[in-house]
């Protein structure tokens, strides 16, 4: 039942996203990517979950590995997505 | 495994308002005005979702946990402050290939767990199947965007590397990564007897395969296809996410990985629609003729008309509009600010300005129109293909600075060729073109520009950033 639930909640995301995305202007496409990437930053939460958890030596490595990358790419993701719109801001100010 | 120390339904909510959030933030980068709200919305969700889990799970290692928090959030400022706007794209891209990557490393390291956990001594088939896809799609995003920025960056050749052989290169990867993903999901009896439980070896055996097929992917794949490359690979690390989430049951990376799912893939559509090429002749077909000189020869001996930037300058006087179509080559040259300064001068002389901007023009998609932003072009000058073509009749002069491809007429013209139908800026229509090359040489496509040789033509020959400056020194003296 999981599985059928996991997909019902996947197929109903994808259609609401692709009716929000389709609006986005061109002009923000590249910080809309790098925003929208810094969210696929969420398996941090996938990655916390098994570095916390401990229960064998290799699996906590690899959940520290997951960790660090994860944070990089959330971290990062939102920052260089602020920087670039606070452009568009100045621009618009001048 | 894991104990929760509040009930399941209190972060359940807590990741639901993570998902609102995370969409009202989308919501909020449909115009510039807002994007900026929406970019800090998106990432309170995502402090909300991580504070909530680490908060909630009772964890048995948290020095480990908050060292990599640590050690990731260091990293990733440092990228982000010193990186320029030129190289947003490989940088997009190494964030990318690091969600995939930590995408597959969790999906692993939960296998680990199930198989150290020694409860079951065979793998649920739905986590195996999510393990699979996370780790296929992750280990294809995080090598396949290292080539890729490695391209943009010029560390790794940016050429189409192609041989003989590729395509099956590509395909026994492929299908050795799908048979091995079926292996964890099936786990044949027949190996039973020795490999009871031990589905862990097969998954970085996946892992190795998949990695070598993104490899393999874009390296063969050219530089100025990479905005398709890069908008593809964010969609797969987003369905890398979704497919996590499917391992652990967890709603907040299904909607999150879903939703940029949804955005690379809208965007890597609307890259090929704007070069009029499939999905799959980016990815496998190849691109680019050899420079035909003799036809080159044919079409622009004797046609070609020189300019200034003095008679430019008199052209500029006397415009009441005037487009400027900016491309790749312009930020190559530097030269953005010094096009942006000419705008800025014009618009101060009621000289109405605006800039042609083609899907294609930069290295990822809207990386031209960041670029200009990042010079203070205000955003309601950038206009799109659609919303500009029609404008060029009324247009006096057009300034086409480092572009080629996006201006050639043979688009519409010619039924045949490598860009045959692709939709470009007709700037032809324009009163009088300046085009400021540093010469005839071919763009990406590799054929003639018939562009160069209309009457209404006129080459600046030079870099886009000192043409640029002179033109702008130039006006400023006489006006």
């Amino acid at each position: 039942m999981t599985l059928v639930f996991n997909l019902t909640l996947f197929v109903l995301t994808a259609f609401l996203g692709y009716s929000i995305i389709t609006k986005i202007p061109a002009n923000l496409h590249t910080p809309l990517m790098s925003g929208s990437n810094a969210i696929t930053g969420i398996t941090l939460v996938g990655a916390v979950v098994v570095a916390g958890s401990g229960s064998s030596r290799l699996a906590t490595a690899f959940g520290f590995l997951a960790v660090v990358m994860a944070t990089v790419n959330v971290v990062g993701g939102y920052l260089v997505s602020h920087k670039m719109l606070n452009q568009f801001h100045k621009g618009s100010e001048a | 495994m894991m104990m929760e120390t509040l009930p399941e339904w209190v972060i359940q909510l807590a990741y639901l308002l993570a998902a609102v959030l995370f969409i009202q933030g989308m919501r909020d980068m449909t115009h510039p005005r807002t994007a900026t709200r929406g970019n800090f919305t998106s990432a309170m969700g995502m402090l909300l979702a991580v504070g909530v889990t680490v908060l909630w799970f009772e964890l048995v290692s948290p020095v480990v946990l908050i060292a990599g928090l640590v050690v990731g959030s260091v990293v990733g400022v440092g990228l982000a402050v010193r990186v320029e706007m030129t190289e947003m794209p490989q940088l997009v891209g190494v964030f990318n290939g690091f969600g995939g990557g930590a995408s597959a490393l969790v999906a692993g390291a939960e296998l680990i767990e199930f198989q150290t956990a020694g409860v079951v001594t065979s793998l649920p088939a739905e986590t195996a199947i999510a393990a699979a896809a996370s780790g296929l799609i992750g280990a294809v995003t995080f090598c396949g965007s290292l080539v890729a920025a490695g391209k943009l960056h010029g560390v790794v050749n940016g050429n189409a590397i192609r041989y003989t052989g590729e395509q099956v290169v590509k395909v026994a990867l492929f299908a050795i990564s799908i048979l091995l993903g079926a292996y964890l999901v099936v786990q044949p009896e027949l190996f039973a007897e020795y490999l009871q439980g031990e589905w862990v070896p097969a998954y970085w055996l996946l892992l190795g395969a998949a990695s070598l097929l993104g490899i393999a992917l874009v390296i063969s794949i050219g530089g100025a296809d990479m905005p398709v490359v890069i908008a593809l690979l964010n969609s797969y690390s987003g369905l890398a996410a979704a497919g996590t989430g499917f391992v652990l049951n967890n709603t907040a990376l299904i909607i999150a990985g879903t939703l940029v799912g949804a955005a690379g893939m809208i965007l890597t559509v609307i890259m090929c629609e704007s070069m009029n090429r499939s999905l799959s002749n980016v990815l496998f077909g190849g691109f680019g003729e050899e420079a035909d000189s003799e036809e080159m020869d044919d079409i622009y001996e004797g046609n070609i008309t020189e300019t200034s930037p003095e008679e430019i300058e008199m052209l500029l006087d006397v415009a009441n509009r005037v487009v400027i179509v900016p491309g790749y080559g312009m930020a190559v040259a530097q030269a953005q600010h010094a096009v942006a300064e000419l705008a800025e001068l014009l618009d101060e002389n009621d000289v109405e300005v605006e800039f042609g901007i083609h899907p294609v023009a930069g290295r990822m998609p809207g990386h031209m129109n960041v670029l200009l932003a990042d010079a203070d072009v205000p955003y309601d000058k950038m206009k799109e293909l659609e919303e500009i073509n029609p404008t060029f009749s009324q247009t006096d002069v057009v300034i086409v600075t480092g572009a080629n491809d996006v201006v050639n007429p043979q688009a519409n013209e010619s039924d045949s060729g490598p860009i045959a139908g692709m939709p470009v800026l007709n700037v032809g229509d324009a009163r009088t073109v300046i085009v400021n090359k540093r010469s005839l040489s071919p763009g990406f496509s590799g054929i003639a520009n018939p562009l160069f040789a209309q009457d209404n033509t006129n080459l600046l020959f030079g870099d886009a950033k000192d043409s640029m400056q002179e033109l702008v020194n130039n006006y400023k003296e006489n006006n």
